[in-house]
């Protein structure tokens, strides 16, 4: 990984970041593989470069961003934030990128657009994970917010971590981070950003609905059907009996900031 | 000591004293190795998730080993019926410590956390029913038993075969998508139980028509 300039941004967390190893030898992204080791051992083989981001869509101003061109147009900075995973455990992750809002602006949103589909890169040939018949999700990998979501300040496009570019197994060059969503929404490798006006599709909610909703707010109160969702494990606090375990906190202790976006909405429905 | 015996054409291992003293010895030794990586801070970054998946595995691996013991002898003439009880009391080890390791280090003991679990969640509950089933099985485990309960005591073991389709599920169950590793063990599981059906059912009607 290249030393990516960048400068301290807001939402700095306040709590020590997870080891640089944990970061990067503890991922899912099935396109490597199911393991969490399998991203770090078999994406040797991943380009990132070259690589273009399409901005489409519902939008007056689509282009097509060379990776480059993109990372030198945008305010990069570093944000030091919380990262719940659905399954129950978080790490504190120092990204660096800038607000996806930023983009957005630029591409100048239609009256009509009203969610944010992502989609994922498909590359077999580089990306083992996405040859094996034996797995239920489809390729590409697709993910989507709210329009309000994703113009929300602390919804981040993030292209480094701990001062350098990202790894492929991080999602290189590009990934979508959203703190106060569980880690899937945060989709990597992104190849298109497009603006739509019905709720896109997800991958993992059209994998089985019942266990990851649309939205994915971290919800200490809506437990997945196979586990709860009160507490989580600390990743990278040691042995068996180092750090263990802490509460959730409800939008994952961002409900100041973001509370205000589901207002009347009921989120034991909408989880 | 253990010796290697020629009968015939087969290499055989003849029986000696202690030996499922040491196969229950080395059977506890992935259990040891795992223990002393996770208490050295050596099993990654999620370690108690490690420990307790690990253990699961073991568990089934050795469930597989004891419910292969019939099909062999009947397949292939080969008979480790006197290391049965091993494998199910190693298969029986390794559940306990699965279940341990998942109250203790993974949700400390939380007993809201727990009571949920195993009321609300049909993971977890698949999970339990099969350790609850085992226990009498691992109580009945030894000659005095055998001697005791007689006919009830073979009725009593079948419950190995509830315990190997719950398994089988919970194991699906304890992944996000269905995979190699879940199908292949699962589908394992519930081709020696169908496997035990069809061979019993073949022998009640041999034993009818003679």
């Amino acid at each position: 990984a290249d030393a990516l300039r960048t400068r301290p941004g807001p939402f700095q967390a306040g709590e020590t970041p997870t080891p640089l190893t944990d970061v990067t030898h503890y991922n899912n992204f099935y396109e490597f593989g199911m393991d969490k080791s399998d991203p770090s051992t078999y994406s040797a083989a991943f380009r990132p470069r070259p690589w273009t981001v399409t901005v489409d869509g519902l939008v007056s101003r689509p282009r097509v961003w060379d990776i480059d061109d993109l990372m030198a147009a945008m305010p990069i900075e570093e944000r030091l934030y919380r990262m719940r995973c659905v399954e129950a455990w978080s790490m504190v992750i120092p990204w660096d990128g800038f607000p996806l809002a930023t983009l957005l602006q630029q591409a100048e949103p239609l009256g009509n657009a009203r969610y944010v589909a992502f989609e994922s890169v498909l590359r077999p040939e580089q990306m083992p994970g996405q040859r094996t018949g034996l797995d239920s999700l489809q390729w590409p990998y697709v993910e989507g917010l709210r329009l309000d979501e994703a113009m929300h300040p602390l919804t981040l496009l993030a292209v480094g971590l701990y001062g350098q570019t990202l790894p492929a197994q991080n999602g290189a060059p590009v990934r979508l981070v959203v703190p106060w969503k569980y880690g899937f929404k945060g989709i990597k490798s992104i190849v298109r950003i497009r603006l739509v006006e019905k709720m896109p599709p997800t991958t993992w909610n059209r994998m089985n609905a019942a266990e990851y909703g649309f939205f994915a707010n971290v919800n200490p109160d809506v437990n997945h059907p196979r586990w709860s969702q009160a507490s989580e494990r600390i990743i990278g606090a040691g042995g068996f009996f180092g750090g263990g375990r802490k509460k959730t906190l409800m939008f994952n202790g961002y409900g100041e900031q973001v509370a205000g976006l589901y207002g009347n909405m009921n989120l034991r429905t909408s989880y | 000591m253990p010796r290697l015996v020629r009968q015939g054409r087969y290499l055989t291992v003849v029986p000696w004293r202690g030996e499922r003293t040491a196969i229950m010895f080395v059977g506890l030794m992935p259990a040891a190795v795992y223990f002393w990586y996770g208490a050295h801070g050596q099993l990654g970054a999620d370690p108690v998730n490690v420990f307790e998946r690990w253990l699961g595995l073991w568990a089934v691996r050795f469930l597989l080993l004891g419910l292969f013991v019939t099909p062999l002898r009947v397949m292939v003439g080969s008979n480790l019926l006197r290391y049965r009880r091993t494998f199910g009391l190693l298969a029986f080890w390794y559940a306990c410590m699965h279940v341990a390791t998942y109250v203790v280090l993974d949700q400390r003991g939380d007993m809201g956390v727990l009571l949920q679990d195993i009321t609300h969640r049909p993971f977890l509950m698949l999970g339990f029913a099969a350790f609850l089933l085992l226990l009498p099985l691992a109580v009945t485990s030894n000659d005095w038993s055998i001697r005791r309960l007689g006919r009830w005591w073979g009725r009593l073991h079948r419950f190995v075969y509830i315990i190997a389709v719950l398994v089988a599920v919970h194991f699906l169950m304890a992944f996000k998508t269905y995979n190699m590793t879940s199908i292949s063990y699962a589908g394992a599981l519930v081709l020696l139980v169908l496997w035990r059906g069809w061979h019993m059912w073949r022998r009640h009607t041999t034993m009818r028509m003679a």
